[in-house]
């Protein structure tokens, strides 16, 4: 076994009640690494040719909750959660950062493979070499916070009661669903310590669809030995200087850019993305850490980035409110999209998106669009029971839980953005083009909250476009070739995109190379084990179904709304350049060897070796 | 004249009565000799009062209101103002200080202090910058608790300050002030400042609002006072201020941590009004207090990197929104164990009430105890109070506290103090209450016990025989050595938790003054000169009290009972020593052997003045 | 020398448990958090307790080991255990008042902070990364160090009220 696997993987039948160890080649795990790599190909291998076929949200859709061999070693500890996306029907790498992670590696366990559904709910406990399955009917309908305090008492409890005579045992780590997930609102989120989320991809109602309403670990081992530990520790002290020494992204975290992506680079989305410019200074990073800020470095295993800050809200109608905030990404969708600017309401919805288990991007992106739909006549009043406005704390609170909940147009807004737009269009009789106009998505997945329009951000062009992960912004395409040890490999690698940015990539790898052994490069990565990785992704996506199949070039786009013009601010009448996006496609398609529609050619995928997907290809080609 | 370094130059003289307000300065000599704060306050005093001092009412309009800085104000670390002025409890005076940002902001509005004399005909507070005195109507005040009270005049002395002048931002003023115990001439309430810091001992909130006064206000946009040797004050406020932050306990923990240890370890905490001064209460223990309620952890004062106190708050259950500086040994001891009370959540509200009301924390708290031990040997009854005043039970004192600040019912007797109320309980119960009474000279003893002989603060003579009698914070040792302790950092100005060696302080009282001085001529003359004067107002007392030589000079009866729990259990004061060491101390300080100076130290000390009134008491 | 004592700020934590890796690195030679001396539970997410043995001026857990495999290092009053000797009875922990030890993970022996001998890990790698969450101070034994031997979850309920106001009741 190379280094820094546990060694064994569990596969569990929630039909069955059936729970199997299992073990990956050598060679399979130098190819996919682990978390989004293992995941697409386990994916492909339980599933096949049939991938177009199978509903993701049946009980023969398979769920991955993998690390990777640097989880927990490596600085920021991930959990990576993938399978059939209910969303965009290929698949993604969704990691969160959890203890769940450490625990289930300290446990001996590098992952968990799902199959089948189980007949009421249940959740996993994995301890030390040993898991089981736990009725969680007492859980089921609990929303995050309830979930989590209840389960780590219980867990905490019952290995005590296991096994007393050891001191104090430590709470464990974990994933859970809220109420979104178990309704299987299609975009909702897998949760963890209340407000982190692997957010995209819909793996929440995946979850939710198997009757699965958490992941629970604790283990007391080692984390797995390395293959030159004394090199590990070293790059170990040396990464963490790097990240001790990014003062201002310790010290402010994402959340400054709730007022300086918004004035500076113009790309943040305001009421539903028809503005990406504002200039609210009560929205400035310092409202919020001056009022709410009770923990300014708050961190997950091993990470000394402290991009994270605990807030909580003391008075008003919304005392009691604590989550991670601000968070860039909900400080804008769950603010700015709703045309919300000021902090407490932005908390308080930010920790109710993730209370109810939406993902705090995808699910805000849905209820924005919605009431973009009213703000345009094609929803009216009484299709909400009430009349939804911009900037009304009241108007997103209820539609989040409507949707939760599937209460009334809830229940259509459940299905995510896309599907929405259809299901609205035919209900309203109307084209389907006539909403998707206002449907901020690429291919299913809504749009992370950083614009293309301004060129201003770190989004371009094709980066959401060409992403086999659709809206994803944490795993932006660029040129099908530096992107490769981006996102793909920390997904694949399991840890922080946060604890690998502002760390020589150098590092990193000889990193990588130190845990595992294996006689890795970057440009090794760049040029073969990432596109690997992505090619089988994309292969996946464009096999998509049933009922949602992407057109090539067509669907390899941007939303509508970002080729208009940007309507105010610095940037005002800038928009991403159509013709730019056109050619960069192709050159990146080119890079990756695929053809001028992006399928994947016959010699890339016995150059990746591939070649289980020809088949497949060769009928989209 | 000339300004002595140090000095603002100037102090304020107001007279209430007659609404007159002047500039006033004294001689360079009464500075040398009396420095500033408690030692220049007595001279003020005589110089005033003088002979007549038997005769004046410490609540009528002839007594004076003095609020001092010194020449080290706000230049040594820990800017404190120092109140005084013929106190209403032991009727001779107390240098009552108080760390606040009143005093610094008096030096930097060109003043040193402010003599209150008169009284005024309705409520009215004094507002101190560079352009004078002014004295404002406090209508609207009266009756407001601390906190309000900070708020409601911040706001409009701020908002006074910026419509006669355009700055820019006005930053927020000093402030001392009284609470309604003060208003209501509790005997015993203190002049309070930041919400939780007082100038507890000498019962001066009392003598404010004797004189209408609810308050007083500065702020100066000038420099600190010039200094005498500018480069070696710089240098050695450095220093100093190194000193003050490699005192790694005291900053974590503050005083507080004492609230388990000094019972746990010293047996020498008030507990159920000194009935015991033993426990071993872990719920009391400073990380319970620190965990749960403590938001600022190093909460300091003007210069002062000493930060003995955290700022506590209680955000949940019943006695959610106390805020206030806890714990703070003595308030924690005093508000907690003398209660019966070992709940960090009911101490903190208790104090932080306390403190609202403009109780003296520990004057006011020790009367409350000696109510509850009343009460629990059925000389005081349910009747008397209208409630049951069991140990432990905090909402029974939340109760007794309101009652005495207002003067309701039994709270009007033990408004007058511990002292006077177990006076007027024998004489109302026929029950004789002053074994209970745990006073010296009519000043409730601090939260360190002596019979234990264990504290790191008190022993036999560290009361009986003090001028300021039960003020801890001014212990007797031998009348040489502790002179140059709290006498001189009362009479300087500046916080004693400010430590640093005593060769460093000296060094930079010449440096800001350039007086020649040195540790022996201040234990030797300033000192005993301070001291000998107080002890003479202290002799003279009057009108309602005279204080007995010898007799007085005396440790409460209870301190002598063995301590009845703890590893010292049995042991108590030794009354022998006490007699040896009074003896001793009186001699040291050239005082005869009932403790009145002679005239040979009188003339020594350049006392003259006393010697008419001395020779009438020998 | 005087005795060392590790100061802990418990709302400075920011639950990345470099603490544990350090201190395992020290102890064990790899990362290995259920080994680590010092131990953060996290009982809600935010609020982070380490857990470590306070030197206790009454050492109940020496004192209440059997087979006397517990013992004080006169220099730092760390507690060292003596492995061979300790027969994993679990008397020491529950000797104490806030259940510190603990029996290692591997074979069952009482583990207890030693201090490192006097120049502990936890505290280097907390201070570099600015937290100063655990901190050295160089003080004699005080009484008051046994108070923070204490139920971490005790702490974290504190704690939790500290940081959330009545909210923090309802947490832990």
């Amino acid at each position: 076994m190379p280094g820094g696997y546990a060694g064994k993987w569990l596969e569990v039948d929630l039909s069955k009640d059936k729970i199997e160890e299992v073990t990956y080649s050598d060679k399979i795990l130098e190819q996919y690494f682990g978390g989004r790599g293992l995941a697409a190909k386990i994916a492909w291998d339980k599933v096949g040719d049939k991938w177009s076929e199978m509903d993701p949200l049946a009980p023969e859709s398979p769920l991955m909750v993998y690390t990777g061999p640097m989880t927990a070693i490596y600085p920021g500890t991930r959990i990576c959660v993938s399978g059939k996306s209910p969303v965009s029907m290929g698949t993604v790498g969704s990691t969160a950062a959890t203890e769940l992670a450490n625990e289930m590696k300290s446990a001996g366990y590098d992952g968990v493979t799902f199959m089948g559904k189980a007949d009421k709910p249940v959740y996993l406990l994995i301890t030390d070499n040993s898991a089981e399955l736990v009725d969680a009917s007492h859980l089921w309908g609990l929303d995050g916070e309830k979930t989590l305090i209840k389960l780590n008492k219980e867990v905490t409890d019952e290995l005590t009661k296991r096994k007393p005579n050891v001191g104090l045992w430590k709470d464990p780590g974990m994933i859970y669903i809220g109420p979104a997930g178990e309704n299987l609102i299609r975009n909702a989120a897998v949760l963890a310590k209340i407000c982190h989320a692997a957010g995209y991809g819909g793996y929440g109602s995946l979850m939710g669809s198997k009757n699965l309403k958490a992941v629970v670990a604790k283990g007391r081992g080692t984390l797995p030995v390395v293959d030159a530990p004394e090199a590990t520790i070293l790059l170990w002290k040396k990464t963490h200087e790097h990240l001790m020494a990014r003062s201002a992204m310790r010290r402010q975290g994402t959340g400054y850019a709730g007022y300086a992506v918004g004035a500076d680079t113009s790309s943040e989305p305001i009421r539903n993305w028809q503005e990406e410019w504002h200039d609210e200074k009560s929205f400035g990073g310092p409202m919020f850490e001056t009022r709410f800020w009770v923990k300014k470095k708050w961190a997950d295993f091993n990470c000394t980035t402290n991009c994270m800050k605990v807030s909580c809200i003391k008075t008003g109608p919304w005392k009691g409110d604590i989550t991670d905030m601000p968070d860039y990404e909900l400080q804008a969708y769950c603010g700015t999209n709703f045309g919300i600017f000021d902090p407490e309401a932005n908390i308080h919805l930010s920790a109710l998106a993730d209370q109810l288990g939406h993902s705090g991007i995808n699910g805000p992106n849905t209820a924005g669009f919605a009431v973009e739909l009213h703000q345009r006549g094609i929803l009216s009043d009484e299709d909400f029971g009430f009349k939804p406005k911009w900037g009304d704390v009241e108007t997103f609170d209820k539609i989040l839980r409507m949707m939760a909940y599937r209460e009334g147009i809830g229940d259509v807004l459940a299905e995510g953005t896309y599907k929405a737009a259809f299901l609205i269009a035919k209900m309203k009789g109307k084209k389907p083009e006539e909403l998707l106009k206002y449907a901020v998505h690429v291919k299913g997945i809504e749009v992370g909250a950083h614009g293309t329009r301004s060129d201003a951000d770190y989004t371009h062009d094709i980066s959401y476009a060409a992403s086999v992960q659709g809206g994803d912004h944490t795993s932006v395409a660029s040129d099908g070739y530096n992107d490769m040890s981006g996102a793909v490999f920390t997904d694949s690698a399991v840890f922080c995109n946060f604890t690998y940015y502002g760390v020589p990539q150098s590092l990193v790898f000889d990193f990588a190379k130190a845990i595992t052994g294996f006689p890795m490069t970057l440009h090794g990565w760049r040029s073969v084990t990432g596109p690997r990785i992505v090619t089988l992704q994309k292969a996946l996506l464009m096999m998509g179904g049933p009922g949602l199949k992407w057109e090539p070039i067509k669907d390899d786009d941007n939303p509508p709304r970002f080729y208009e013009p940007l309507p105010s601010g610095p940037y005002k009448g800038k928009t991403t350049d159509k013709a730019v996006v056109d050619q960069k496609l192709q050159a990146y398609f080119d890079t990756l060897g695929w053809d001028n529609r992006g399928i994947p050619t016959k010699e890339t995928l016995k150059k990746l070796d591939l070649a289980f997907l020809e088949k497949s290809m060769a009928k989209l080609r | 004249m000339m300004t002595p370094r140090g000095y603002a130059g100037k102090f304020l003289d107001i007279d209430l009565t007659n609404e007159k307000i002047t500039n006033t300065t004294f001689p360079e000599k009464d500075l040398e000799q009396y420095f500033g704060g408690r030692g220049l306050a007595a001279k003020i005093l005589w110089d005033r009062i003088g002979e007549k001092w038997r005769e004046v009412d410490p609540l009528g309009p002839d007594n004076l209101f003095i609020a001092l800085g010194g020449p080290m104000t706000g230049i040594y670390p820990g800017g404190r103002i120092c109140i005084s002025g013929k106190s209403p409890v032991s009727n001779g005076t107390v240098g009552s200080t108080a760390s606040t940002e009143f005093a610094h902001e008096l030096r930097t509005a060109g003043y040193d202090g402010v003599i209150v004399s008169g009284r005024a005909e309705k409520p009215v507070y004094i507002m101190v910058t560079e352009e004078g005195g002014e004295i404002k109507d406090a209508s609207h005040l009266w009756g407001t608790m601390g906190e309000e009270t900070i708020k409601l005049l911040n706001k409009e002395v701020t908002r006074v300050l910026d419509s006669k002048k355009e700055i820019g931002l006005w930053k927020e003023p000093g402030m001392i002030y009284v609470g309604p115990a003060g208003e209501n001439m509790v005997r015993n309430a203190c002049v309070m400042t930041k919400l939780c810091h007082a100038a507890g001992y000498g019962g001066y909130g009392s003598l404010m609002g004797s004189k209408n006064l609810k308050a007083i206000v500065a702020k100066g946009r000038g420099a600190l006072p010039e200094v005498y040797a500018p480069e070696a004050v710089k240098l050695l406020w450095k220093r100093a201020h190194e000193h003050l932050i490699a005192n790694d306990s005291f900053r974590r923990q503050g005083t507080g941590y004492g609230g388990w240890s000094t019972a746990t370890s010293y047996s020498s905490e008030p507990v159920r009004n000194w009935q015991d001064e033993w426990h071993d209460e872990r719920s009391f223990g400073g990380p319970m207090f620190e965990t749960r309620f403590w938001v600022k952890k190093k909460w300091s004062d003007f210069n002062c990197t000493t930060n003995c106190m955290k700022v506590a708050c209680v955000k949940s259950g019943k006695w959610k929104g106390a805020i206030t500086d806890n714990p703070d040994y003595e308030l924690q001891a005093y508000c907690g164990a003398n209660f019966g009370v070992f709940d960090p959540a009911e101490n903190i509200h208790l104090s932080a009430l306390i403190d609202n009301l403009g109780h003296s924390g520990i004057g006011g708290a020790n009367t409350m105890g000696f109510a509850a031990e009343l009460y629990q040997r059925g000389i005081l009854t349910e009747e008397d109070l209208g409630f049951k005043l069991e140990w432990g039970d905090a909402e029974a004192f939340d109760k007794i506290a309101r009652l005495i600040a207002y003067r309701e019912g039994i709270g009007d007797v033990l408004a007058e103090g511990t002292y006077r109320a177990a006076l007027k309980l024998t004489e109302m119960k026929g029950v004789d209450c002053m074994p209970y009474a745990i006073h010296v000279k009519g000043i409730e003893i601090g939260a360190h016990g002596t019979r234990s002989d264990a504290d790191f603060l008190a022993h036999d003579i560290g009361y009986a025989v003090n001028v300021q009698g039960g003020d801890h914070t001014s212990i007797v040792r031998d009348g040489y050595h502790e002179l140059s302790g709290a006498v001189f950092a009362d009479s300087a100005v500046y916080c004693s938790f400010a430590r640093t060696p005593q060769e460093l302080i000296f060094d930079y009282a010449k440096a800001i003054t350039g007086y020649p001085l040195t540790i022996e001529s201040w234990r030797r003359e300033n000192g005993p000169r301070i001291v000998t004067l107080q002890k003479a107002f202290l002799l003279l007392g009057g009108p309602d009290v005279i204080w007995e030589p010898i007799k007085d000079d005396d440790n409460p009866e209870r301190f002598y009972a063995p301590l009845p729990t703890g590893p010292f259990k049995g042991r108590t004061t030794d009354r022998k020593l006490v007699e040896r060491r009074r003896l001793a101390y009186f001699e040291t300080l050239g005082w005869d052997d009932r403790g009145i100076p002679t005239k040979e130290t009188l003339n020594r000390l350049d006392l003259g003045y006393l010697e008419k009134s001395m020779t009438g008491l020998r | 020398m005087t005795s060392i004592w590790i100061v802990r700020d418990y709302e400075n934590c920011s639950g990345c448990r470099r603490c544990e890796l350090a201190c395992s690195f020290h102890h064990e030679g790899w990362m290995w958090p259920e080994a680590s001396r010092v131990r953060v539970f996290m009982p809600f997410p935010g609020v982070e307790v380490p857990h470590l043995c306070a030197q206790c001026d009454d050492y109940p857990c020496v004192e209440s080991c059997p087979v006397d495999a517990l013992s004080v290092d006169a220099d730092t009053t760390a507690v060292i255990v003596d492995r061979d000797a300790c027969t994993s009875c679990g008397a020491c922990y529950r000797a104490c008042p806030g259940t510190v030890p603990f029996l290692h993970p591997a074979d069952n022996k009482a583990t207890i902070c030693d201090l490192c001998g006097g120049d502990p890990e936890c505290v280097k790698v907390c201070k570099e990364a600015g937290y100063n969450c655990l901190r050295l101070v160089h003080e004699g034994m005080s009484p008051n160090r046994k108070l923070f031997s204490r139920n971490p979850i005790e702490v974290a309920k504190d704690l939790a009220v500290k940081m959330f106001g009545e909210k923090g009741e309802e947490v832990i």
